[in-house]
């Protein structure tokens, strides 16, 4: 009998981390369905089976063992994640070939679990607004209560998309309207349209933000992630709104519309803490969250897509082997040396 | 007390399962049927057998004499019979075998002549030899020999002495029932030690969870007056470990490639101390040690045992359960499972553990890693095990050196935590091999490129030499032809009789006449190679010896060329 020390091991495991993901995803998942729209569920199950068969076919290819892998949760977390950065309403297939090509391509072709550079379903994400952009781009109206029915058959492609159905995003209606108009509209006039803004953020939007919040902080309580780069993200993005919303307020809206509105929140605490694509050292971590915080604003604000928080962390996952090379720590005994 | 304590990043807290084997006091583990001693119980060299088969033995009779200063005696755990002396498995995980005396006791357990000693009126060496001689070694689990450590240093000043009494693996009580029950022969060893390395100060560091041990500690402490100061540190693994808990009771970080001392500090487990004042006070050598025998058994409890007794013997004591499949010797976090149950307990045994699959579910299969971090944040020596494992496992040893392999203590922290369940600390064990292998090899290849660059070089200067020869020689020949011209010259009628033959003979025959030249240039040759009293001859010299030459050929005396024979034969 061979059996290496250490005989005792702690209680963790894979699918612990993933599950733990998944349950602290459910408050902004909640909030969501309630406030936003029912449809995020069927989404939800689309994307998850569209994962798991997509994760067993590729398992199968790579002849490895499917109860094992298909058990760790990675593919559901991902799954996901791809569900609730896409618009509730988009079609089923859509939402499928995102997380196909986030599994085949993002995942296995770079070899599987713990091998992607890239977060998977930032992959799909970025994938799909190129290819389908128009389709990325409808949000529902939160201020329309559609029924699950008429939702179910907008996803499935029985009944005819609707124009009326979709609106401007919270940070669509800013930046657009900002663009237009430069001088005569000012960004407080603009929060006051009760149909697109809330309390302090998008309509409906700023609670799901604040559930994706909730869950970020019992994944910190849980220890399943350190504090290092929500904080470093939050802060960066709250840094350089804050900035330029104290330079012009009239024409910038303030950080705390930033953190609560898009992907902010979600990105900072579920997507940007992906350990497999992310920075594995406590400064790398705070250079990677502080740069992927950095960049959604710069890309959400001046650029061309209605978030940015997708491609300001695919552009970080890039710089991830640089940064992991300059911030290693020093070890026990070391600390003395320059 | 002190005013506060450091602490050391990471650490795990695993259960500590010491309330299973502390309820009972030691007990004497009784004669096993036989001993099986190995010589090899130390760091450092081997002791070699000073008794044979068949010798009486008494009860701490030297049977293995220390080899080289780094090394430790061996002695007869009990009275009996030296039944062989023949290579048997260890406890080691390689299951290797290594040369043992097997006795069988005689039941009587009659001691030596005990010479029991007032250190403080010895020279400090030999208080160092006597620990030698009796077989004194770190009993923590790394048996280096304590005499080793106890040469105080001449450059740093030695600032703390620190005994670790921290006891951190799960399972182990031996420490904790040695201070609970003879502290006060821990303390008199300590002083030992104090007074060999002369430290400001001395701090006793026991883990928090022992406060039994702590308590009698400072009571004997108290009642013997030392000004040792005993300190509870929190329990976390590994605070046991020597560095960590230097780090913890002075905030010092010793490197991995520093000692200790280099920093002013020195580091001795309790249970060394009491063996060494056993050795010096009451002149009993190391026999026997106390072992915690626990884990799947009915009665776990710590045994007082003698060295060479088997395992299996000793675990019978404590009433195993049936289901028990295994022994493993040492902690759960850094132990191992014995080869063979029958293998002897040595200086190095501090703990069995019955192991069974309940106490110890096997493992779930190994996943890939996903870089969550877990066993950064866990080591104790703040390394990055998750980027070692990845470059181990591509052995890219290289790169596995610069995250600072040879850093690692090999605590188990890492695979501790691992949610991927990957053995990290074999794939640290297994690049360390490599790495040690590969440089071995390197060095044999290197000592080999020194001898064949230095066989060349030998070669080419030979050649040169040989080169230069010729190179004088054929001057020699030229000068000598010269020479022999003017001889023939000149002593045209001293030998009349040859040189006219001779020019005879190259006229009726041209070949023989190019026989006879070449002779006379192989002759030249071996002249001009022959001593150096031929080197500086003038002209007259070499006239006088082509004259004398050429007599000796005429008489047909020694060396006559062959020419002269052919032309004696006409």
């Amino acid at each position: 009998m061979f059996a290496p020390a250490p005989f005792l091991l702690k209680d963790a495991s894979v699918s612990r981390v993933m599950t733990q993901v998944c349950l602290a995803l459910v408050p902004g998942i909640a909030a969501y369905a309630w406030l936003v729209g029912p449809a995020i569920l069927v989404q939800l199950a689309i994307a998850s089976l569209a994962a798991l068969v997509a994760e067993a076919a590729m398992l199968k290819v790579r002849g490895k063992p499917l109860a094992l892998f298909l058990s760790d949760g990675s593919a559901l977390v991902t799954a996901w994640l791809i569900a609730l950065t896409f618009p509730p309403l988009a079609p089923w297939w859509l939402v499928v070939t995102g997380t196909v090509f986030a599994i085949v391509v993002a995942k296995h072709l770079y070899g599987g679990l713990g091998q992607n550079p890239f977060n998977p379903a930032m992959v799909a994400f970025a994938v799909c607004i190129v290819s389908f952009p128009a389709l990325m781009s409808q949000w529902p109206s939160v201020g329309l209560q559609v029924p699950l029915r008429e939702q179910l058959d907008i996803i499935l492609g029985l009944a005819p998309r609707l124009d009326a159905l979709t609106g401007a995003t919270p940070l669509d209606a800013l930046k657009t309207a900002l663009k237009l108009d430069e001088s005569s509209v000012d960004v407080a006039h603009l929060l006051a349209n009760q149909d697109i803004f809330g309390n302090f953020a998008g309509r409906g939007w700023e609670w799901v933000a604040a559930g994706y919040l909730v869950g970020g902080l019992w994944l910190w309580q849980r220890k399943v992630i350190s504090w290092h780069v929500p904080v470093a993200f939050a802060a960066a993005l709250a840094a350089i709104s804050g900035a330029l919303w104290v330079y012009n307020p009239a024409h910038f809206a303030s950080p705390l519309f930033h953190l609560f509105s898009g992907g902010a929140m979600l990105g900072a605490f579920f997507i940007a803490t992906d350990p497999v694509s992310g920075s594995t050292t406590p400064r790398g971590k705070l250079i990677f969250g502080a740069g992927a915080g950095l960049l959604a604003y710069l890309i959400r604000v001046f650029g061309g897509y209605p978030d940015g928080v997708a491609f300001a962390v695919l552009l970080m996952n890039l710089c991830v082997p640089l940064i992991d090379l300059l911030t290693q720590p020093r070890i026990f005994g070391m600390k003395d040396k320059p | 007390m002190l005013a506060s304590l450091f602490r050391f990043k990471g650490g795990v807290k695993p259960p500590t399962h010491k309330a299973e084997s502390t309820g009972r006091p030691i007990a004497p583990a009784p004669l096993p049927s036989r001993l099986v001693v190995p010589l090899h119980q130390s760091i450092g060299g081997t002791p070699k057998p000073v008794v044979a088969a068949g010798d009486r033995v008494l009860k701490g009779q030297l049977i293995g004499e220390a080899d080289g200063w780094i090394s430790a005696a061996v002695h007869a755990p009990t009275s009996g019979t030296v039944r062989e002396i023949a290579m048997h498995v260890q406890p080691h995980p390689s299951g290797l075998d290594a040369l043992c005396v097997v006795i069988e006791p005689d039941g009587k357990d009659e001691w030596i002549e005990r010479q029991p000693v007032d250190y403080r009126l010895l020279p400090p060496e030999e208080v160092r030899e006597r620990l030698q001689q009796a077989g004194v070694v770190g009993l923590g689990g790394a048996v280096f020999p304590t005499h080793g450590k106890l040469n105080p240093s001449k450059t740093v000043p030695m600032e703390e002495l620190v005994i670790n009494g921290a006891e951190c693996e799960p399972f182990i009580t031996c420490d904790d029932l040695l201070m609970r029950e003879r502290a006060e022969e821990v303390v008199r060893g300590i002083a030992i030690f104090r007074d060999l390395l002369q430290p400001n100060k001395v701090l006793i560091g026991i883990e928090d969870n022992k406060p039994e041990a702590a308590a009698a500690m400072r009571a004997a402490v108290d009642a013997l007056g030392e000004p040792f100061f005993v300190i509870q540190v929190p329990t976390l693994y590994p605070a046991g470990g020597a560095k960590q808990l230097i780090r913890v009771l002075t905030g010092k970080e010793v490197p991995a490639a520093k000692r200790s001392t280099d920093l002013g500090v020195q580091c001795f487990n309790v249970a060394t101390a009491y063996t060494a004042w056993r050795a010096i006070a009451h002149g009993e050598p190391v026999v026997s040690r106390l072992v915690t025998v626990t884990g799947n058994v009915h009665e776990p409890r710590n045994y007082e045992v003698l060295i060479g007794t088997p395992m299996d013997e000793l675990l019978k004591l404590a009433t195993p359960h049936p289901d028990t499949d295994g022994i493993i010797m040492g902690g759960p976090m850094m132990g191992f499972l014995v080869p063979d149950i029958h293998v002897p307990v040595v200086k190095a045994t501090n703990c069995l553990i019955a192991h069974n699959d309940r106490l110890f579910p096997p493992k779930a299969p190994e996943m890939p890693c996903i870089r969550c971090g877990s066993c950064a944040e866990a080591c104790p020596h703040e390394l990055q095990p998750f980027e070692m494992y990845w470059f181990a496992r591509a052995k890219n040893f290289g790169k596995t050196q610069e995250y600072a392999i040879f850093d690692c203590i090999e605590c188990g922290c890492c695979s501790y935590v691992c949610p991927s369940r990957i053995p990290l600390v074999q794939y640290f064990r297994f690049a360390k091999s490599e790495i040690w292998a590969r440089e071995r090899e390197k060095n044999a290849a290197d000592g080999a490129k020194d001898r064949f660059e230095f066989k060349q070089f030998r070669e080419d200067r030979e050649k040169a030499e040989k080169a230069e020869k010729l190179a004088k020689a054929a001057a020699a020949q030229a000068a000598k032809k010269a020479a022999e011209a003017a001889a023939a010259a000149a002593a045209g009628d001293a030998a009349p009789a040859t040189e006219a033959p001779v020019a005879v003979g190259a006229a009726e025959d041209p070949k023989k006449a190019a026989v006879a030249a070449a002779m006379a240039r192989a002759k030249a040759q071996r002249e001009a190679a022959q001593p150096k009293n031929m080197d500086a001859v003038t002209h007259e010299q070499e006239r006088e010896m082509a004259a004398i030459d050429a007599r000796r050929e005429a008489a047909g005396i020694a060396d006559a060329p062959p020419a002269a024979a052919e032309k004696k034969a006409d």
